[in-house]
């Protein structure tokens, strides 16, 4: 597994390192000091990171804390490097059979009033993550399931004891939602202080945030990573259109923008700017799926889903939507490239859908339509009313079924009534559904499409689908969880076209070629601690002037 | 007088309460609530115990009667509770966000009334020339013209311009400063804004001005002005203007009313951090205590300005008083 | 001498005249509102024949010609894209036409219930008085005070985006505006001694209503009926601006500015231009047609 998923890390790195060293510089050119400003697409509800579960959170609130573990800033890409944050040494093996795990906590960290981190507040948030108590949300309890207990047995050491072992375990506690706060602060505050107050031991120190506009923070004098950070702060502004954010990037009002830009956008600043903007970019671990509705007629039949999901060309759709939508790879249920996810050759032999036939597959198409007896259907898409990528993606789809002979209409939902619809209201037919998730972990990513998952809305029971799962999450052997995700795949895609999936998102981010140190991670809510960005002062008067 | 004004001042009331109503029912007819959004508005899992939590702690499970109950306590207290989005005290959320659009509202008040007396008042006095053409076409592109497509074009002609003059694209900042803590950055960002929104709004007040131009050189006085033989530049600055005022004033006085609230297209444009952007978050996002208190900020304003409006002409004109 | 008799007498029998001729003397006496009625015409005349006016399938996406500039022949062979695609490779020009549709779809769905709904509401406000007219004004003063783009907003959440919802959207704030105006121009006729004398007669309501208040109020209505076409045009193209009205793939001109067009607008400009230029003509035409059909009918502010 080991060797396996080295070379997957490999590959993903070349493929971020394929624009510029970004991270390539000599130690000691890194300078000091400056002030970087970011552009955020979403608003932030609340500061509390394990309530949130949006970009819009993590990239303002993010550097204010720390977290236990985390994906080693200095290799992001790579899905399985976790380092100790809070914790010193190696991240810990565990022990009693896989159900043990020690950490030995770092000494002298404090907080941003002052107080000193010990083990208590470790132990503190993940009992709040893990068990939270009754009236308290926590959005992450469903990762926690095999946590039994978490004990401090001296003010350094916090032993977390499982139920059972889980390889799922050190991913889920390295997600950057699970901020360290003080036990101080959930006891005597209460455990809603945290969604509108900050108090953390990171690499910044929140200084304010005024709604709707910016977050800023300065420089934390006391961090405990030596020399870090390098900025003296930041300011993280807030800008919910893609225009206005990639206009702020080129008209000098913002250095940098963590979530993504189409290609079209990068090549407009490439050809504006020259090398005043750097590139990084990564697949994405993201993707939008179609979600037929199996309580709506007619796509409680089988046939009809799986015209759907032959009709679409996906790799000309690769092609030519990577050049307007943050959407590219051709990929199966797990995320493309990652060792237990099926190639791009086995999805084309295998997996109805992804044949470079295009003309054969809409025939088949057509045949299964005809047998079904749904021959010119109309129906409506349900779409969220985002414009990257859901829209485009949707207005993509319509165009592919109409040339099936399909009428369609797009319905497009704000956020909320779309949740309710899919949640509560159920009167949609077919909707787009999206798998986001931060920790490349593909057998819990793919829980999605379990029915009985919670968060699966096309509605349907599948006893095999859910007996091939509990068997995936049972076994540790790494040719037999291949097979079983390649089973599990297989039911999903094929057999029941229960689902089916559109194309992975693909993350570009150009900026300002002064901002250094940062490098691009699979996710855009990973490595986002911003303790390794430097400025280039003399680069950026060049380029900004004054 | 006095019963004059507390007898508008009462006719006032059922407006606000009947805007009360509107707001608070239709907000819940909009499917779905705030809790759903904040537990799985990125397509996560879940947990329908915690979304029922996070609904019982908002008081949306409460009898709709009940829920209705408590706004109303809270408006007649100007208790405007918190922010069911965000958590912080609407009031906070409101006050932060009112000096933009009150800057902005009287900036653009500023541009329109710059444009549209001079060209309205040349317009009438010229009437049916080639000039009152040119001006009426002028002022009626304003307001054919879409602002945000005029907001897309002046920021597409800053970044090309600058580039092309200066060698590096600039645009305006994106974020607000005070005037009183930075007025370059403060008026950098605001100045395009209230010239986009100000174009489109002197197109009202250009038309206004010509109308009650052209009707006051009809009357009687100005006849007999210009029979004094008095010359025009006279008759306009002295006789007509001045009574020509009142209707201006008031248009005037609605739009920047309507300017308050209703900046919410520019301000998408302009990445403004106003009342307007606020609003379409808020009612995205399903935020009922900011969305009505929102609706009502709005509805009062525009109540309150009528209010005055009614006020001054009565005040003028005696005869309403007493109709 | 004999010249202005002439003119006098061709004014008073217009019938002798040619149709030209008469469109002629229209054009020199009301040059801008012969100039918006040209607009109108352009735009009925564009939806109308839009299947064989547009080049291409304003719908088809054409993954080959994605943002091409104007003027541009087709990657695909057949075809010769006017004013370019957009980042579907749809050709602007063929949707711009299809556009004209979904405007005057909207514009006059919207324009015409909204002020018929507001004719009926004010005259019967006007007609009966009392309690009922009370009421009912109070109803209007919530709905006029209520911000115009909130009430669509909040429609737009409850039911969804879609054409149908637009335009209920749209139509939903006419209606107190028009009641108001029509109501206060009735409250004159209401007075007026023949409809007293209609009463005493003893005609029913409806007939004293049509028969003789309605017409009396017909140069209000038309007022505010031409007024609210062109609004309804900009409250369509602002919605969908702001992603809440018509939806992708159908053509629609504020939809064609939202997404790509602002993305893109530095390297491919005609994305946001033509629309944009679309809405501003049709709207600025439908304006000036309004605004001729005002001077035509108020009195007041007839020319001298």
């Amino acid at each position: 597994m080991k060797s396996r998923l080295t070379r997957f890390a490999a590959s993903v790195a070349l493929g971020s390192a394929l624009v510029v060293g970004a991270g390539s510089m000599p130690a000691s050119a890194q300078e000091q000091g400056g002030e970087l400003r970011l552009v955020v697409g979403s608003d932030i509800p609340s500061y509390d990171g394990h309530i949130e579960s949006t970009f819009g959170m993590i990239h303002p609130i993010r550097p204010f804390y720390s977290l236990l573990i985390r994906v080693n800033p200095d290799n992001p890409s790579s899905p399985t490097d976790f380092v100790c944050d809070l914790c010193v040494g190696e991240v810990p093996k565990p022990t009693n059979d896989g159900k043990t795990y020690t950490f030995k906590i770092r000494k002298g960290v404090t907080f941003q009033d002052g107080q000193e981190l010990t083990s208590a507040d470790i132990k503190a948030t993940f009992d709040k993550l893990a068990f939270p108590p009754d009236g308290i949300a926590s959005n992450r309890k469903a990762y926690f399931a095999m946590i039994d207990s978490v004990e401090a047995p001296d003010p350094e050491t916090v032993v977390f004891n499982l139920k059972f072992p889980s390889g799922t375990f050190i991913p889920s506690i390295a997600m950057p939602f699970n901020f360290i706060y003080s036990k101080n602060d959930l006891d005597e505050r209460g455990y809603t202080w945290h969604q509108t107050n900050v108090n953390g031991t990171g690499p910044f120190h929140f200084v304010e945030h005024v709604q709707g506009s910016h977050v800023t923070g300065k420089k934390n004098p006391n961090y405990y990573h030596e020399g870090k950070p390098y900025l003296d702060g930041y300011t993280s502004l807030i800008a919910p259109k893609m225009s206005v954010r990639l206009q702020a990037i080129r008209g000098g009002q913002a250095d940098i923008e963590f979530r993504g830009f189409p290609p079209k956008a990068r090549d407009d600043l490439k050809e504006a700017l020259g090398d005043q903007i750097e590139v990084q970019e990564s697949d994405w671990n993201c993707v939008l799926i179609v979600t037929p509705n199996h309580e709506a007629k007619p796509f409680d039949d089988p046939r009809v889903r799986q015209a759907l999901s032959l009709s679409i060309d996906r790799h000309q759709g690769s092609e030519y939507l990577s050049k307007i939508a943050i959407v590219k790879t051709v990929g199966g249920i797990g995320f493309p490239g990652h060792p237990i996810s099926s190639s791009p050759e086995y999805l084309e032999k295998n997996i109805i859908g992804y044949s470079k036939d295009i003309e054969a597959s809409r025939e088949k198409a057509k045949a299964l339509l005809k047998e079904a007896g749904h021959e010119n259907l109309k129906f409506t898409l349900h779409n969220r009313g985002v414009d990257q990528p859901y829209k485009v993606v949707g207005t993509w789809l319509i165009d592919q079924w109409r040339r099936i002979g399909l009428d369609v209409e797009q319905w497009v939902q704000p956020s909320t009534p779309f949740y309710a619809t899919l949640r509560t209201q159920k009167n949609f037919e077919v909707s787009l559904d999206f798998n986001c998730q931060a920790v490349v972990n593909p057998i819990a990513d793919i829980s999605k499409f379990l029915p009985s998952s919670g968060a699966n809305y096309s509605y349907f029971e599948d006893a095999e689908l859910e007996s091939i799962y509990a068997e995936l999450l049972a076994t540790g052997d790494e040719g037999k969880q291949r097979e079983l995700f390649a089973q599990f795949e297989k039911r999903v895609l094929n057999d029941l076209a229960s689902q089916f999936i559109t194309l992975w998102w693909y993350k570009i981010n150009p900026y300002r070629s002064y901002v250094k140190g940062w490098k691009i991670a699979p996710s855009h809510y990973l490595n986002q601690s911003l303790e390794n960005i430097w400025i280039d002062s003399a680069e950026r008067k060049k380029q900004l002037g004054g | 007088m006095y019963t004059y004004i507390i007898k508008r001042l009462l006719m006032l009331l059922p407006t606000l309460i009947g805007a009360a109503i509107l707001i608070f029912l239709l907000l819940r007819l909009v499917p779905g609530d705030v809790c759903l959004l904040k537990f799985g508005g990125e397509g996560s899992y879940a947990d329908p115990q915690q979304i029922l939590q996070c609904q019982q702690r908002l008081g949306l499970t409460d009898p709709i009667w009940q829920q209705f109950f408590d706004y109303m306590v809270g408006f007649f207290t100007f208790d405007l509770g918190v922010s069911m989005w965000t958590s912080q005290p609407v009031a906070y959320e409101i006050a932060i966000r009112f000096e933009l659009s009150l800057q902005v509202a009287l900036m653009a008040t500023f541009v329109s009334v710059v444009i549209a007396l001079p060209l309205g008042i040349i317009s009438a006095a010229k009437q049916n020339s080639w000039i009152d053409y040119l001006v009426r076409t002028f002022s009626i592109a304003g307001i054919a013209m879409p602002s945000f497509w005029l907001g897309i074009l002046i920021i597409l002609g800053l970044l090309i311009g600058s580039q092309a003059w200066f060698g590096r694209p600039w645009m305006p900042p994106i974020h607000f400063q005070s005037f009183f803590v930075d007025p370059v950055h403060n008026m950098s960002q605001l100045i395009w804004p209230a010239l986009a929104t100000g174009y489109r709004y002197s197109a009202v007040a250009t038309r206004m001005t010509r109308s009650a131009m052209l009707e006051v050189l009809r009357e009687d006085y100005v006849r007999t002005a210009r029979a004094k033989g008095l010359i025009e530049k006279v008759i306009i600055n002295k006789h007509a203007l001045k009574n020509a005022m009142l209707p201006v004033i008031t248009i005037v006085g609605i739009e920047f009313a309507f300017l308050m609230g209703g900046l919410v297209v520019t301000e998408q444009v302009f990445n403004l951090n106003g009342l307007g952007k606020l609003f379409v978050s808020a009612v995205t996002q399903s935020d009922y205590t900011m969305t009505q208190a929102l609706v009502m900020l709005v509805v009062a304003i525009f109540v309150l300005m009528n209010f005055l409006v009614d006020i001054m002409y009565a005040w003028l004109d005696p005869r309403i008083r007493y109709s | 001498m004999t010249t202005p008799d002439i003119s006098i007498e061709s004014d008073r029998l217009p019938q002798r005249k040619s149709v030209l001729q008469h469109i002629g003397s229209l054009a020199r006496k009301q040059p801008l509102g012969f100039a918006g009625g040209l607009v109108v015409l352009a735009m009925v005349f564009m939806a109308v024949f839009a299947p064989w006016l547009a080049p291409f399938d304003p719908e088809q996406a054409n993954f080959a010609d994605m943002l091409v500039p104007p003027g541009s022949t087709s990657e695909m062979g057949e075809g010769f894209f006017l004013l370019g695609t957009d980042q579907f490779g749809r050709d602007l020009f063929s949707r711009i036409i299809y556009g004209a549709r979904t405007a005057l779809l909207v514009g006059f769905t919207a324009a015409i219930i909204g002020s018929c709904a507001g004719l009926a509401l004010g005259v019967a406000s006007a007609y009966f008085g009392g309690y009922f007219d009370l009421i009912l004004q109070r109803i209007i003063d919530v709905f006029m005070a209520f911000p115009l783009i909130i009430m669509a907003l909040a429609i737009v959440a409850i039911f969804g985006t879609g054409t149908e919802k637009v335009i209920m959207a749209i139509t939903i704030p006419f209606i107190p505006r028009c009641a108001r105006v029509v109501r206060s121009s009735a409250l004159a006729v209401r007075e007026m001694p023949y409809v007293d004398a209609a009463r005493s007669i003893g005609y029913s309501s409806a007939r004293i209503i049509f028969r003789h208040i309605a017409p009396n109020v017909v140069a209000p209505f038309l007022i505010m009926l031409t007024a609210f076409l062109g609004e309804a045009i900009l409250l369509e193209a602002s919605l969908s601006y702001l992603g809440l009205g018509v939806q992708e793939p159908t053509p629609a001109w504020g939809l064609m500015l939202q997404g790509g067009a602002e993305e893109y607008a530095e390297s491919a400009i005609w994305v946001p231009i033509f629309p944009g230029l679309a809405i501003t003509i049709a709207v600025f035409g439908f304006n000036l047609f309004g605004d001729a059909v005002r001077d035509a009918l108020d009195p007041r502010l007839r020319s001298q």
